[in-house]
């Protein structure tokens, strides 16, 4: 198994999830994150000092799928996500050991 | 003379008015700093509500408004704790003495309150709370006096400001506005820059707070001005309108100075620019026309938008631009009025513009100039004294954490479920029961049951 973890403009998060959703991922984990890369932050102004903020608010998605399926999800992920500017963020996949359902205690791709 | 119901009605109404300006100014200042400050934010401004209340009834009246000693402050025995005051034969004007005292009680509430803005995140709650009462004792009510007491009012001889100097100054850019804003700007100084200014963000955690507390400003600050009237009357109806239209235009003014600086007009530069207004209009709204009070509020809507950044030219850390706002704000109203004084306005006296000379700029400038210095003089004196004695600013990893769990052991925000570690001891610390890690406990230690029983039966 892999867990494709992906971070996105939090405003994209919808059309994400549908992608997925239409693809049959059944389940998924999102969180607040913030962080930055290439887009560094921006800037704010209060009254007339400007501060520099760097960590921008995102959106983390973590999927976890059949080996098979890892490559199409990324794919899924990145053509519902990209926007073509600066800031669209990042998607990563790593192996999974192990998974268990807390409920049945199943294991492994039956607990996807 | 005989108590007029509806001039009453308006000084009580008003009063209450300028009392709920003085929360307007904790969540003004609140929503500025960061979350780990809000609530030591706010405690200040409630802290001298609670504090001056009752320094007001025992001697600050009568310091402020008690015979006046050389027109310089009024004697404090005269009118202490109030009790020769009760009775409907005491009437100053067309109001019971009381209903003067209760409006001018808030007038020294928030002009405490307001320096507080300038040593947010860093002064110790106890020293503050000392600070409130020797500052208002020592510095507002002589002031108060100066400028608000006039002869024959509530006592036969009032303060030299009001009487003899003649400035005028309607609602208090000085006694209230300089006066704290000078306050603010030495305590800054004495306190010193909070750790990590000008090099981390300081970006106001919830603007919303902001633009409430200026809401509520605004709100209130109509009992302030057309309140200073003391009458339901023409001079309430003009001072109202001056309000209104100074304010518009402050933050206008505001908002075109930051679009051409920095791009973008903000909502900081608005609720800014609203106080700003706020306090350039308030010595100058009985003086004015309409007109007039657009021309000031433009004024110290730019002036003071331009006068924020100066600390950061000069170094000394006014955290929330108590200087910026209200002292420059105070100062424009102040000397605007030798300038844009209208004799067809109720004060009736011509500025400089209108024909008037300069007879009245001269004044204007003096009287705001004498207590500018007498607070930065006095303030010094006493937050130095303090500072070395009791200490003035929290430890420096007290402060990183943040000032609220070091005075109040609170958090303000408990937005997770993840905080939480269980209640260690229910109701124990009201009642003075021992805690885990003191001694035993023992079946005869005072326990909340019987007290909660006796309580809900």
């Amino acid at each position: 198994m892999k867990l494709v973890t992906a971070i996105i403009k939090p405003f994209k998060l919808d059309e994400v999830k549908q992608a997925l959703e239409a693809y049959g991922i059944t389940g998924m984990t999102v969180s607040e994150s913030s962080g930055y890369g290439r887009q560094r932050g921006h800037s704010e102004v209060y009254r007339g000092a400007e501060y520099k903020v760097d960590f921008v608010p995102k959106v983390r998605v973590e999927v976890v799928v059949d080996d098979v399926d890892a490559g199409d999800v990324a794919m899924v992920i990145l053509k519902a996500a990209q926007t073509g500017r600066i800031g669209d963020g990042k998607i990563w996949t790593v192996p999974v050991e192990d998974v268990i359902r807390v409920r049945t205690g199943e294991r492994g791709l039956d607990a996807l | 003379m005989k108590i007029d119901s509806g001039d009453t009605a308006w000084v009580l109404a008003s009063a209450a008015l300028v009392l709920l300006m003085t929360p307007g100014v904790a969540l003004f200042y609140g929503g500025m700093v960061r979350a780990k400050s809000v609530l030591n934010m706010m405690m200040m401004s409630f802290g001298a509500m609670a504090t001056i209340s009752v320094t007001w009834v025992l001697w600050g009246y009568s310091e402020a408004f008690g015979e006046s000693w050389h027109g310089l402050v009024g004697n404090p025995f005269q009118h202490f704790g109030l009790s020769n005051l009760l009775s409907d034969k005491s009437v100053f004007g067309t109001i019971p003495a009381l209903a003067f005292v209760a409006f001018q009680a808030v007038f020294a509430i928030i002009t405490v309150a307001l320096i507080s803005g300038a040593i947010a995140d860093r002064a110790k709650y106890s020293t503050w709370l000392i600070f409130t009462v020797i500052w208002a004792t020592i510095v507002y009510f002589p002031v108060a006096n100066w400028v608000f007491a006039f002869d024959g009012f509530a006592a036969t001889k009032g303060g030299w400001i009001a009487n003899s100097l003649k400035t005028i100054d309607f609602a208090g850019g000085t006694a209230v506005h300089i006066n704290a804003g000078a306050a603010g700007l030495v305590l800054a100084l004495i306190l010193g820059k909070r750790i990590g200014f000008a090099k981390d963000p300081m970006r106001p955690h919830n603007m919303t707070l902001v633009m409430l507390g200026a809401a509520l400003l605004w709100f209130g600050w109509f009992g302030f001005n057309a309140g200073s009237a003391l009458g339901a009357n023409n001079t309430a109806a003009v001072t109202w309108v001056n309000t209104m239209a100074a304010t518009g235009a402050a933050c206008l003014g505001w908002l075109a100075t930051e679009r051409i600086r920095n791009g973008h007009g903000t909502s900081l530069g608005a609720a800014s620019g609203i106080v700003a207004g706020l306090v350039a209009i308030t010595p100058a709204c009985s003086a004015v026309t309409p007109i007039g009070a657009v021309a000031i509020g433009i004024l110290a809507g730019v002036l003071c938008a331009l006068a924020v950044s100066l600390k950061f030219r000069f170094g000394y850390d006014d955290s929330l631009d108590v200087v910026g706002v209200h002292l420059v704000g105070g100062l424009v109203g102040t000397i605007a009025i030798g300038f844009l004084a209208s004799a067809s306005a109720p004060a009736g006296v011509d500025g400089l513009f209108y024909g008037g000379g300069l007879d009245q700029l001269w004044r204007q400038a003096v009287g705001a100039g004498a207590v500018l210095t007498y607070s930065f003089v006095v303030t010094g004196l006493i937050g130095l004294a303090l500072h070395k004695t009791l200490g003035f600013r929290i430890e420096r990893d007290a402060e990183v954490q943040g000032i609220d769990l070091e005075e109040h052991a609170e958090s303000s925000y408990d937005l997770g479920s993840l905080g939480g570690g269980g209640l260690s001891h229910a109701g124990a610390a009201a009642f003075g029961a021992p805690t885990n890690n003191s001694a035993p406990t023992n079946s005869s230690t005072p326990a909340a049951t019987p007290n909660r029983q006796g309580a809900t039966s």
